[in-house]
């Protein structure tokens, strides 16, 4: 172990937490950018100013923005996370269980998504050129290339309308039985997985097809090795950082496709309650569930790169 | 004498970007006795390479072989399965690679990569293939053999690692081992101990070799037979002693002239005391953070000073490393000097390129190594050229034209190259661009850094003949800045000899035969001659050795 | 090793004018680009029908010689509805691309030749805004801002700026470390001239191809806010938008749920397709 490698683990994290300070800063301030009053939205238009100006002092929103973001933070910190605008519940409960539904949603897409994409990105640089290759490679840009609604939307049409597998919109409540159970997984993790596995695909097959040009590839190949040898010894070990990477930054379109696919599934999930808050211009609950999101996301890449620190064998 | 290799009529075709197919080699006969050591000579794209790699039955991405046989004890490569191929991969044919860093996977320790031969062909048991391996450490006489394999490959030296590479090469008793540009990327004081190492093994164990570099003197320390290639055909074949004393072929006369020292009639020695052009005074420069004392963490630079003549050229001469190229950058202000002073035709240059006039930036320019990334790719000769005319010279139109045709033809270039863009020039060509855009600014010096390391040997003759010339005519003064000890010789009056940046020897003309510092006597005496009894005669002392010698 | 400029054995059919080849996958992405410009440009004149008229009795009418892709959840014609809905999704694709890629490739620049505090700063916020999933960001800035046209330009070209900074910065940075750079800076040139007249012919072509990149990563995050309703608002109505209103449909599969989705992914693929095989200069003598 390499006396270096606390010392950059150490400095890639001070850097995540100044991002998630410059991002929730970001995230503050764009919601405080709204023209217009909110405590006048609030109370709507028979309100009298006297309330509105005791609206303002209540929330404090006559303070300056600093002040507000300070205090919105030190909030969150000690968990109190505020109360929506819109039903005057407290944030935590209103996010309680959805987040556990969001969790699982993402988890087994995780799950189900990596081992393949993984799979099939690696064979496809493995046996770059080929047919195999080919299919592969234009099935991923066919469906990075279109919006998350369509490949939703695609599946619906083939398993719901067609098929007929599978139940379309409506998101089942209750659970009776294992088979209730998958199907109300079935489609949100389908349309999710296809979403998350065309980009760890792609990316994953880019870092070993980088890997298999390199020298000590070729002089392994010259040393009689098999194809096997060559992935398994020679090129995967090699590529390990590049492909951990590209899983965290694909994972953020796990979010994005979250976003989608709760919403188009009426999953009771945390994205689907954002998404209504934005329609209900809820600050505080949007304010929270971007803030989730992004450290979500953070500590995925923060992740991958210690990964990537450790599995570079010049720090050994 | 049987035959380990017969290659007959080879052909092997490449596919270029647009789909089209050309043949880069075109029908070779090479044959290698038992025993016998080959070498394939030739400058770059001349194939020999792509033929070292036929023999393992392996081409790079995007070539095949077309046609022709490649027999290698027996069996045609050429025809044998991707299994039967890998077979013999490691145990019959063996190749040592051109950059053993890079073909040492970073994630194995060397002992591991040493020994995959033997697991991969199962040959011995892994007790029994380290205490070969570290065998022919010590035969290829590594330090600490016991140990070095249990090492990364970025923790060992360049040098060793060749020798490594050759170690991983022979672990699985080839019958013949092919030897891509092994030392090319050595310093000549390293490139001697491998080079010794290599052929020892090699004669002990009776094994044939192929061996393909550039280099003619080298190639007469190892090779038996020598075999010139020129794009992708046989010039000429014929024993070591025979090409070098009696070559039939033009092409290989080119090669052995380019080879020889020219000796060149330099200017008289002035009548009149000679002016000083440039003098620098305990110049120092380096990298990193400044310390308190207002020097860098990295002194690449230690209080250097020399001195130019006005018409006269200085060489400077030393290994990677060594500082010249980081002086050459704070002489010229790109990175400026962190003490001492620079004083350029009179008066005090300012350290920094950014604060000086343009004038002084005019009359003093700059020449880099690599044309290929000196030059902007994406503008057209013309401009390349036309920018310092127009910028010290406020040419355009017509006269910034003429100027341009003119400069073209001084470097010696047709004048309907001013049009193209650097990529569709030849490397020589670039460097002659290259060189013109120095004299477009009419300067009084010029910085020449490496500027033929790149080129190959009869290309790189002809611009130093040039860059005479063109010195005979324009009155200018060049720093000559080289590893290479015969292009120094080539053109320079007087020349410096630096280690670990500092300068450690001022030789003129007269003395460079007898340098007096112990580092010059060592880089001198390791540039290998074109007489190929000089390895075996050639008597290091040990004591010098270990004190500067490489790794 | 694969050095020559040797006797040609074989020449491609392929090999097109003026020293490029096209493929024929390039060709026809570019026609559908075309086509799809074409439409958004002369919307008024190609519709049959007024966009907004209900011109069916039938909510979701099937496909019919009179309305050529049916007709929609209030039985306005889907044919017409998406050749004006080209108009937005292309429309205010094009502006927000265009905002993003210049001021990315302005400030990447910059940061590339001035160096320093400049850079790192600059660099270090762009690195935290990028860390923010851009569906995330929209929703969180058009709660923010709204709905309206220049506000939906607006928001979907910041989202974008730091991804094409952070790209034009990297091949800047690249190129402003090669020697002819140097030998520019110690000719006396100034830094305007480098960023301009060196650099940026250097990078204009990778530059161009992330711009049509990111034109599709903003036509995807535009249909998908329209999708949530969030995009677009009626009574105008782009691809995503489009989709939205008829989601209804889905479950019969509709055409007025398919045609828009069709339509977006023609777009998206057309792009990523033309962008993989652009036209190449032959380049034997190089290769």
């Amino acid at each position: 172990m390499n006396a270096e490698i606390p010392t950059m683990i150490g400095k890639r994290l001070i850097l995540s937490v100044i991002t998630l300070l410059i991002v929730s800063f970001a995230v503050f301030f764009a919601t405080n950018m709204l023209p217009g009053d909110t405590a006048a939205i609030l109370l709507g238009q028979a309100a009298t100013p006297e309330a509105v100006e005791g609206l303002r002092h209540a929330m404090h929103l006559d303070e300056p923005a600093v002040l507000r973001f300070l205090r919105w933070l030190g909030g969150v910190f000690t968990g109190d996370l505020g109360t929506s605008y819109a039903n005057n519940m407290s944030i935590a409960t209103l996010i309680g269980s959805r987040f556990v539904n969001t969790m699982e949603l993402a988890g087994i897409t995780t799950l189900v998504a990596v081992p393949l994409a993984l799979t099939l990105g690696i064979t496809a640089a493995v046996m770059r050129g080929s047919v195999y290759d080919r299919i592969v490679t234009v099935l991923t840009i066919g469906v990075i290339s279109v919006p998350e609604f369509v490949v939703a939307s695609t599946a619906v049409l083939i398993f719901a309308v067609y098929l007929k597998w599978l139940p379309a919109i409506s998101f089942v409540n209750e659970v009776h039985s294992l088979s209730d159970l998958l199907r109300m997984y079935a489609m949100p993790v389908v349309t999710l997985t296809f979403v998350v596995s065309a980009q760890i695909i792609r990316m994953t097959r880019a870092a070993v097809i980088e890997t298999l040009s390199t020298p000590y590839v070729e002089m392994a190949l010259l040393k009689g090795a098999s194809r096997s040898r060559i992935v398994l010894r020679h090129a995967l070990p090699n590529s390990l950082g590049p492909i951990v990477n590209a899983l965290a930054l694909s994972l953020s379109y796990l979010i994005g496709g979250v976003i989608i696919i709760e919403t188009i599934f009426n999953y009771p999930g945390i994205a689907k309650l954002m998404v209504d808050a934005v329609a209900t211009r809820d600050l505080p609950l949007i304010q929270t569930c971007a803030l989730i999101f992004c450290l979500g996301y953070l500590i995925l890449i923060t992740i991958a790169d210690i990964i990537a620190i450790l599995s570079n064998p010049r720090l050994r | 004498m049987s035959k380990i290799v017969e290659i007959r009529n080879l052909r092997v075709e490449a596919t270029t970007d647009s789909g089209r197919r050309i043949e880069i080699i075109k029908g070779i006969d090479i044959e290698i006795a038992k025993g016998e050591i080959v070498a394939l000579i030739g400058e770059s794209g001349s194939g020999k390479t792509t033929i070292a790699l036929t023999l393992m039955g392996h081409t790079r991405p995007g070539c095949r072989i077309s046609d022709g046989s490649i027999l290698v004890d027996g069996k045609d490569m050429a025809k044998l399965s991707e299994r039967e191929r890998s077979a013999v991969r490691g145990t019959e044919v063996a190749y040592v690679p051109q950059s053993a860093a890079a073909a040492f996977n970073p994630s194995q320790t060397i002992m591991d990569q040493v020994i995959e031969v033997t697991r991969i062909h199962g040959l011995m048991t892994p007790e029994k293939a380290r205490e070969r391996a570290v065998e022919l450490f010590r035969a290829l006489s590594l330090p600490s053999p016991e140990t070095i394999g249990t090492r990364y490959p970025h923790q060992v030296s360049g040098g060793q690692l060749q020798r490594l590479a050759a170690a991983m090469a022979l672990i699985g008793d080839p019958k013949l081992v092919i030897f891509d540009e092994p030392t090319t990327a050595l310093d000549v004081t390293t490139q001697i101990d491998v080079l010794r190492a290599f052929k020892s093994v090699m004669k002990a164990g009776g094994i044939s070799g192929v061996y393909v570099s550039h280099d003619l003197a080298v190639v007469a320390q190892i090779a038996d037979r020598i075999v010139v290639l020129k794009g992708g055909e046989v010039q000429e074949k014929g024993t070591t002693d025979a090409i070098l004393s009696a070559p039939k072929h033009a092409y290989t006369r080119e090669l052995l002239a380019a080879f020889e020292p020219k000796e060149t009639q330099f200017a008289e020695q002035p009548i009149e005391k000679p002016r000083p052009l440039l003098e620098i005074e305990n110049v120092i420069g380096g990298y990193g953070p400044i310390q308190p004392n207002g020097l860098p963490f990295i002194q690449a630079v230690r209080s250097v000073s020399l001195s130019v003549q006005k018409g006269r050229n200085l060489g400077i001469i030393g290994e990677s490393g060594c500082g010249k190229s980081t002086l050459a950058r704070c002489i010229a202000g790109i990175l400026p000097a962190n003490a001492g002073n620079i004083v350029f035709d009179g008066k005090e240059l300012d350290h920094a390129a950014r604060r000086r006039t343009r004038d002084q930036l005019r009359e003093m320019q700059i020449v880099f190594q690599y044309a290929d990334t000196a030059l902007n790719p994406a503008k057209p000769i013309d401009d390349i050229l036309g920018r310092p005319l127009s910028f010290y010279h406020g040419l355009s139109g017509k006269a910034r034209s003429a100027r341009v045709e003119e400069l073209l033809d001084m470097v010696q270039l047709p004048k309907s190259l001013r049009y193209r863009h650097p990529s569709e020039l030849s490397g020589g060509q670039k460097q002659r661009i290259n060189f013109a855009r120095a004299l477009a600014a009419n300067p009084k010096l010029i910085i020449c850094d490496e500027i033929t390391s790149a080129l190959d040997t009869v290309v790189a003759a002809a611009i130093i003949e040039l860059l005479k010339e063109l010195q005979r005519e324009l009155d200018l003064s060049y720093i000559f800045i080289s590893h290479d000890l015969s292009v120094v010789e080539a053109i320079c009056d007087e020349i410096v000899v630096m280690y670990r940046g500092e300068k450690v020897e001022h030789l003129t003309r007269e003395d460079v035969k007898a340098p007096t510092h112990p580092y010059s006597k060592l880089l001198f005496s390791s540039v290998p001659k074109l007489d190929p009894t000089w390895l075996d005669n050639l008597v290091l002392e040990p004591e010098l050795v270990r004190q500067y010698g490489g790794a | 090793m694969t050095q020559s400029a040797l006797s040609p054995s074989r020449t491609t059919s392929l090999t097109g004018m003026f020293g490029y080849t096209f493929s024929p996958v390039g060709m026809i992405a570019l026609v559908v680009i075309l086509f799809w410009a074409v439409v958004a440009i002369f919307g008024p004149q190609l519709a049959p029908y007024p966009v907004g008229k209900i011109v069916d009795m039938d909510y979701f009418g099937p496909i019919s010689s009179k309305l050529w892709l049916g007709s929609d959840y209030l039985g306005r014609d889907m044919f017409s509805r998406i050749i004006f809905g080209a108009r937005y999704t292309l429309g205010i694709a094009l502006a927000g691309v265009l905002i993003a890629s210049t001021s990315g490739v302005i400030l990447g620049m910059a940061a590339a030749v001035i160096g320093g505090w400049f850079d790192t700063v600059l660099s270090r916020f762009m690195d935290a805004m990028i860390s923010i999933p851009s569906k995330l960001f929209g929703l969180v800035v058009v709660a923010a801002v709204g709905s309206s046209l220049p506000a939906l330009i607006m928001t979907l070209a910041v989202i974008y700026i730091p991804g094409s900074y952070r790209f034009a910065r990297a091949l800047a940075v690249n190129v402003n470390t090669m020697d002819f750079i140097t030998v520019a800076r110690i000719r006396g040139e100034n830094t305007f001239y480098l960023a301009v007249s060196e650099i940026l012919p250097n990078i204009i072509r990778p530059v161009l191809a992330d711009f049509g990149l990111r034109f599709v990563f903003i036509v995807l995050l535009l249909s998908g806010l329209s999708f949530l309703g969030l995009g677009v608002q009626p009574p105008l109505a782009d691809w995503g938008a489009l989709v939205h209103e008829n989601i209804q449909g889905l479950s019969f599969g509709s055409a007025a749920v398919i045609a828009p989705s069709i339509a977006i992914a023609s777009l998206t693929i057309s792009v990523n397709l033309l962008i993989d095989n652009l036209p190449r200069k032959i380049r034997d003598r190089s290769a």
